[in-house]
Parts: structure tokens; sequence; C-alpha cells
């Protein structure tokens, strides 16, 4: 039989085995074959992180060192110059998060970016970070060596349990406060924690080599960690109104249009110590000063009718966006989603339309999260 | 019980009357229902109508009428508590059709054929 399609292989996730052991359903993933959900299903898998402790394998997406040619000022200089953030006066053992725009100030990815005391480590979306690693390799090369990491596995802890079960393995996690980073030990096994996540609740994302990653995720596990899938990530994310790069924001939406503006400082603003310098800043410091045309907002569906990604918003008989991320919110106990409107109709409690399925359903501004987070401060 | 190619359940009921439901394999595969919508009472619908839009976690689907005949009662508290299709999906009926003959029952598949499919 000729084979036209020439689809890529799925890449296996080093934990593929304890993932089919413990009857998770397999689906393509950026690129990896990954648990979309495990035994329990996503609603449950939700509910769990919300109340308990969640274990995610998210080890498709990208790590990568930069180490400092010459210093690591000249370092967080240069990164200042792809990403708009502070990134020279990051305490050491700090996280930030960031994003890379491109020259017309859309949003090339979105990720996280570290201080851990001689250099940087920086963690990227699995879709995006060949791209990524190959954009820092071409701007960079003066001041850093760009070092993928790829032998080591990435967990997400995640929930209120979280500091429960991860104290006793690696003593020191309870001390972490959010956005915190440390080198921890389990077994004479260098973590690389840190007390963060993308589900809302307080937890850790943790880095270890790839040949520890199963024996550690077992003693989680044992410890009363439940195995969450992609699909409880999902939900999880959007009930803390977080952007999935792809959907809620990519090269044709602005930060500031995707409302991140938090995530630019004032030292990058316009006034600011080391205003600009970033690509695309005419456009995003413009949209800072004078508001952008349209903005990602939270939208609540009346009734229980899900609004996926897609479904068109509607003004009347005038298109006025579009839904970039929807579905059930387990926690919020209704439908929920994101899009983007117009900034004149952007102000929560503003009601539109959306056309489901042929017809014309009632949805309102809600604001973000839907529901609340819990990071430990 | 009879069953379609479609992941439904077929039950025949005195005075001509089809109730439907999907199977517990169709839920699974599904995931947690999260919205079901119903059919109005008293449509007439031919097969392979569109009659129900179920909407798990995942996606919507559409539960197709399995044969000809007229909607005369639908499962409401599906609409209120749509995870009964998870908890136990051959109680979980979701309308009933008045069919001209239950003869029309007899092409469906039966419970080890329909086994035999889902494998």
């Amino acid at each position: 039989m000729q084979d036209d399609l020439k689809t890529e292989p799925l890449l296996k996730l080093g934990l593929d085995a304890l993932h089919r052991e413990l009857g998770g359903r397999m689906v393509p993933f950026a690129g990896y074959d990954m648990p979309v959900q495990y035994t329990e299903g996503v609603l449950k898998e939700h509910l769990a992180t919300r109340t308990g402790a969640g274990l995610f394998d998210v080890s498709h997406m990208g790590q990568v060192l930069l180490k400092p040619k010459t210093s690591l000022a000249d370092l967080c200089l240069g990164f200042e110059a792809l990403v708009p953030a502070d990134v020279l006066d990051l305490a050491v053992g700090r996280q930030r998060y960031g994003l890379f725009t491109d020259a017309a100030g859309g949003i090339l990815d979105d990720l996280m970016f570290a201080n851990r005391g001689d250099h940087l480590f920086v963690v990227v979306n699995a879709a995006c970070k060949a791209q990524d690693i190959a954009h820092m390799k071409a701007h960079l090369s003066a001041v850093a060596e760009v070092v993928p990491v790829t032998d080591r596995a990435l967990l997400a802890l995640q929930g209120p349990g979280a500091e429960a079960v991860l104290e006793p393995l690696a003593p020191g996690a309870a001390r972490l406060r959010f956005m915190d980073v440390a080198f921890l030990d389990w077994n004479d096994v260098e973590l690389w924690v840190s007390r963060s996540g993308y589900t809302g609740e307080d937890g850790y994302e943790i880095s270890l080599p790839q040949a520890k990653a199963e024996p550690f995720a077992r003693a989680l596990l044992a410890a009363g960690a439940a195995p969450i899938g992609l699909g409880a990530r999902d939900s999880l994310r959007l009930e803390a109104g977080l952007c999935l790069y792809g959907h809620d924001i990519d090269r044709t939406t602005s930060p500031i249009e995707g409302n991140l503006a938090w995530a630019i400082p004032k030292c990058r603003r316009t006034g600011g110590e080391r205003q600009g310098g970033f690509p695309g800043a005419d456009r995003i410091l413009r949209e800072i000063a004078q508001g952008a045309p349209r903005l990602r907002v939270g939208l609540a569906p009346e009734g229980r009718a899900p609004m996926r990604e897609g479904t068109e918003l509607f003004l009347g008989s005038d298109l006025v966006g579009r839904i970039t991320s929807g579905g059930f919110g387990p926690s919020a106990g209704r439908p929920i989603a994101m899009g983007y409107v117009p900034r004149a109709l952007s102000a929560a409690g503003t009601r539109l339309e959306a056309e489901l399925r042929g017809k014309r359903l009632p949805v309102t501004i809600a604001p973000l999260p839907f529901h609340p987070t819990t990071y430990k401060r | 019980m009879k069953y379609t190619q479609e992941h439904e359940w077929l039950r025949a009921e005195s005075g001509n009357i089809v109730t439907v439901g999907i199977t517990a394999h169709a839920a699974t595969q599904l995931g947690d229902v999260v919205f079901v919508e119903l059919p109005e009472v008293e449509t007439m619908v031919s097969a392979g109508d569109e009659a129900v839009v179920i909407e798990s976690v995942k996606a919507a689907s559409d539960i197709l009428a399995p044969v000809d005949g007229e909607i005369v009662a639908v499962n409401e508290k599906l609409v209120d508590n749509p995870g009964l299709v998870n908890e136990d999906a051959t109680s979980a009926w979701f309308f009933k059709i008045k069919v001209d003959d239950l003869a029309v029952l007899d092409d469906f598949m039966d419970e080890d054929e329909y086994n035999d499919l889902i494998g």
C-alpha cells in the first residue's frame, strides 16, 4: 500500500509505559502520544486536582538552559531583547512568566524563565520548542550558550495537597513560595523544583533525570497524588483564565490584546528604565497607552450548552468576535469560555450572542478567572 | 434489547413504542457527559435524523433517530443531570419513539452481535 500521507511518527514520553499501566487513554498532542485521561475521567480528575493533588506528565514541554558567555547581566539584557519582561532584576531563585514577541507585536510563544544564580532556566511550549530554541540561538549567540535539556522529565504536581505530598519526599518544598525555584534532593536525585503550574492551584513543577522519573512518579502516586490527563489540564487552566498557546494567543494576537499586559513591567514600558527594545515594541507600547482594538475576555454562556473554540460571537447581526477556548468548567459547574471581542464590548456584564448549531444563545462577558486561584504567595 | 451501529440501545415497549439510549461502551468513549439537548415531544422523525445533541467534556456529538416515528416522550432528568448517562447508560434513556410496527427492530443487532462489534 502506498503511503502518501507523510505523518510524523508520534514521540513517546519517557513515562509512556506508566501512563498505559494507569489506564491512560493516549491521544496525539503536539507531536507526542499523551494521556488525555485515565480511568477516572476528565471531570473527576479535574476535581481531584482542586481538592487534593494531581500529577501531570508535562515532559513534552521544552526545557532549555541559557548559560552566560560573558556575564549573567549581559545574558539577562540579551534575553530582554526577545521578551518584554524584567529579566535583569529577577532575583536568584525566582521565576517569571514571559512572552516571545515578533516584530509585528504578535506572540511567538509564552514561557517561564528562572534565575538559577549563574544561568537562566527556560520552559517553553512543546509545539513551539524547536522554533523557540532556534530563535534563542539566532539572537542570543553573543551572550549565551543555548542548551536544550533533553534527558530530563518534567512533572507537575498541582492542588492543595501538593505540598503535603512533596515535602516528605523532597524536604524544602514547603519553604518555597509561589514562583520560587530551588534544587531539592530526592534519594540523591537532583530535582529542579518551581512552585508554579498551570491549573490555578498551588503546586510544583519538577524536572528530574528521565531515568529516575518513573520511580519518582510512583512515589508521588503512592503518597496520594492522582494521575491527571490533558483533558483536565485543559479545563483547569481554562477555569484559571490561563491562555493556551495556539488557541487563545498566537502570532495574530498581541500581548495587550491577549490581556497579558500584567506580564510587561513598568521598566519595559514607555518612560521605564529599559523601555521598549523588544520585538514589536512600537505596537505593544502604543496599545498599552491607547488600548488594543480587541481584547481577550472571559465568557459565561447562559444555559448549559458548552461553547467551544471557533464559536462566533454576535452583537445583533454583527459578527464581533470568536471563542478561542471553551468547554464545561467542572468546578464552576457550568460552561465557560474565553475569546476575543472589540474593546468597546469587553466590559464584564456585556451581553452578546453566540451561534451554536444554527441558534443564537446569550453569552455574557465575565471576569477572569472563573475559579479563584490559590497560589501560595 | 437491540443495538445500532451508532451504539444506541433500543428497547421495545407496549404500544409500539421504542425507548432509545446509548450503550455503556458509547458513554465510556464519549467521556463525562455535560450537556444534553432533547427533541421536542410530538416531533416526527425519520431514521438518521439528528434527534439529540450530547456534549461530553471533550466534544459534541449527535444521537440519531434509529427508526421512523413520532417522539412521544423525552427524559428531562438528563437535561438537569447529564452525568446520569455515565453512571448507568442502560437506564439513562433519551427518548421514546412510536413506530408503526415493532418489526422494524428485527434488523438491528442483538446483544451478542453488538458485543462482537465492540470486541
